[in-house]
């Protein structure tokens, strides 16, 4: 016992010793979490908007209006033919381009049906979808009222017509932030465990020091404790920080308990850890330890359901994130501040997260040899 | 007949990475409380040797006993009764010295003051520096600092691998008087070097050659095994005259030694006169030619000797 308290106490002068670590461990990372979290929205505004009306009646004036008037759209443009409208297009001066054709009013009034014509940007599917519903929503609200009002004799549906009223449940004025803010920080907190556990042993094999140790009668789990345990306080420290964070600077509710986070991310560090130590042990050198480590913090980041949902993933890959520990600490991080799961609940990806750990360890320890071949 | 005890003993130890054969079934004894030199250019496997002696490789084949336990069997108990100082500086180079020593002193379970009287000779020399991280100490104090970390628990056998390598002058003559001390207080100690000059404070030294001993002796008995006339020849311009002695067909070897040139004969019965005269008709000038005792140098060249033959063809 005392013999990990001398490691321990080693590791950490170290590391404070370290100048130009102390930044990357200790101001980066909340940097990082500020930035992204107000940066990487998935909401759609201001969305440059050409248009093109070939009716110009009072009728398509009004239903242009309710476009520019909507607040998502910003008008850049009109012309009248089409292959102007599609230049604006392909010069990303319009990402949306609304097209009336002649006879818009007329049809309307005589028929009650009209066409119009979008032609949206999709090269960002994502934020096509987006545009597409906020014009569809504009255009349904035109029907409801403008129409009825244009055309005094036509069908009144009123009385039959189904209303959706939607409710947005755990996170309900739709705060992106709360929604990614839980994410990001599960992303700093494996950054910081996986790159400076992975760097670690590999150091001491860089510069030697290594077989100074080894010649010691300093026991495996001794080693391996005094090495791991520093850097799972560092960890677990971040985590706090971030929550800090989270709850002052961007009002990140937390339903669930504290406890039950730091009870997850006490085991999920373990899994990040022995991974880390693991690419420690079968590598030669820190820069190959460094390229492994990013290797795995890109997949595991992108199979995360950070960024992109994981049901929208195919098959195979939505089998592949169940292999993910981060996947796993996003789901639950974001279950218990944002629902307030309780263990019970959240008790599978968690279990997971256990088996991870012990088998990351149990390899990395059966990997790190005192004696080589 | 082993009176004494033994510290090391090689039986037949071998080991090869690849197709190198770094140790080739290699057979010793070292006895306790001596002072024991390898010496051997870089590559010969003295580095290979000292790590498995300290349990860090394991052998490829025969065995090793270290103070009576074997390597593979009993390392634990090896690494708390030796002391090892890898030939790359392997200190924590952002600790301080005293930090360093601490916590070496510590993981063997020890304190500083527990073995004090036995680092105090090197420690003195250090105490100015304490609080400076071993990264910024010159060569000579690294060197002092890892034989101070090395010692800190006491150890019975103390293994060190080229301890004195890219160290001046001074910092080596220091280094080698604190072994001489060590010695005293009957520490049995394994080193390693380059240096022909250290070989001789050695009590035994062994040549080593591509994984194999060409011998072990005294420094003393060991240039009996050089059994040729040697020849120190100087002349006003030394290169072309080692041009000339080389192709003469008698020349058996011919080596630069300083501002002097080495020579032995093919002929037992070379002599100097004959030499000096040879010379002078050649038209050299200022030549000299004594014959002199050979030297661990002159013995370790003339033991490659065959080697070498059979290499170049």
């Amino acid at each position: 016992m005392r013999t990990i308290l001398f490691i321990l106490q080693k590791e950490f002068l170290q590391i404070f010793r370290n100048r130009g670590m102390l930044p990357i461990i200790f101001v980066l990372p909340f940097i990082q979490l500020v930035i992204l979290s107000y940066a990487a929205t998935f909401d759609v505004s201001q969305v440059p908007f050409h248009l093109q009306d070939r009716d110009r009646s009072v009728t398509s004036r009004r239903f242009a209006e309710k476009f520019t008037a909507s607040g998502y759209f910003n008008l850049t443009g009109t012309s009248s033919s089409d292959l102007q409208s599609q230049s604006e297009l392909v010069r990303r001066n319009a990402d949306l381009v609304l097209v009336i054709p002649v006879g818009f009013e007329r049809d309307l009034v005589t028929t009650g049906h009209a066409q119009v014509q979008l032609m949206i940007n999709a090269e960002d599917g994502f934020s096509a979808g987006v545009v597409q519903t906020y014009a569809s929503e504009i255009v349904t609200a035109f029907n409801r009222g403008e129409l009825k009002r244009l055309i005094p004799g036509g069908e009144v549906t009123a009385a039959g017509e189904i209303s959706m009223v939607p409710s947005s449940w755990y996170n309900p004025e739709l705060k992106y932030t709360h929604y990614m803010v839980p994410g990001i920080i599960v992303i700093l907190v494996t950054l910081i465990g996986l790159f400076l556990s992975g760097m670690n042993v590999v150091r001491e094999r860089e510069i030697g020091t290594i077989d100074q140790i080894n010649v010691t009668p300093i026991k495996r789990y001794q080693f391996i404790t005094g090495k791991l345990l520093p850097l799972w306080i560092i960890g677990i420290g971040e985590l706090s920080v971030g929550l800090v964070i989270a709850r002052l600077l961007f009002h990140v509710p937390m339903l669930g308990s504290y406890a039950l986070v730091y009870l997850v991310a006490g085991i999920y560090l373990l899994v990040v850890l022995g991974m880390g130590l693991l690419i420690s042990t079968v590598t030669e050198t820190q820069q190959q330890a460094m390229f492994i480590a990013w290797f795995f913090m890109v997949i595991f980041t992108l199979l995360s359901g950070l960024f992109t949902s994981i049901e929208s993933m195919p098959e195979w890959a939505q089998r592949m994130t169940m292999l993910n520990p981060v996947r796993h600490f996003v789901d639950i991080m974001r279950r218990v501040m944002l629902k307030g799961s309780g263990i019970a609940e959240i008790a599978s990806p968690l279990l997971i997260l256990t088996a991870f750990a012990a088998l990351m360890l149990a390899l990395a320890v059966n990997r790190y040899r005192k004696v080589s071949e | 007949m082993k009176a004494e005890k033994q510290a090391v003993q090689l039986f037949a130890l071998a080991k090869r990475f690849g197709k190198v054969e770094a140790l080739q079934e290699m057979t010793l004894s070292v006895g306790e409380g001596e002072l024991f030199g390898f010496i051997g250019a870089d590559g010969a496997g003295k580095t290979t040797l000292l790590r498995i002696l300290a349990t860090l490789l394991l052998p490829g084949g025969g065995r090793a006993e270290v103070l009576g336990l074997d390597v593979v069997a009993s390392y634990r108990d090896i690494r708390r009764r030796i002391g090892y100082m890898p030939g790359r500086f392997s200190l924590y180079q952002d600790l301080t010295v005293e930090e360093n020593l601490r916590f070496f002193a510590t993981i063997f379970g020890t304190t500083i003051a527990e073995n004090y009287d036995l680092i105090r000779d090197i420690y003195i020399q250090l105490e100015p520096f304490k609080e400076r991280r071993a990264g910024k100490l010159s060569g000579g104090m690294k060197q002092k600092l890892a034989l101070c970390c090395a010692l800190v628990h006491r150890p019975e056998l103390l293994l060190l691998d080229e301890p004195t390598t890219g160290v001046d002058a001074v910092s080596r003559a220091e280094f080698w008087q604190m072994l001489g001390r060590l010695k005293e207080q009957g520490i049995t100690t394994l080193v390693s070097t380059p240096y022909m000059d250290e070989a001789a404070l050695c009590d035994r030294i062994a040549f080593m050659q591509e994984g194999r001993l060409l011998a072990v002796e005294t420094p003393d008995a060991i240039t009996t095994l050089f059994r040729k006339p040697l020849f120190a020849i100087r002349a006003r311009q030394t290169w072309p005259l080692i041009t000339w002695l080389r192709s003469t067909p008698d020349a058996h070897s011919v080596y630069a030694f300083g501002r002097a040139v080495h020579y032995t004969d093919n002929r037992l019965s070379a002599s100097r006169d004959e030499l000096l005269l040879s010379l002078q008709r050649q038209g050299f000038t200022d030549v000299e030619v004594q014959q002199i005792k050979p030297g661990i140098e002159d013995t370790f060249m003339a033991l490659m000797e065959p080697e070498r033959g059979e290499r170049h063809g």
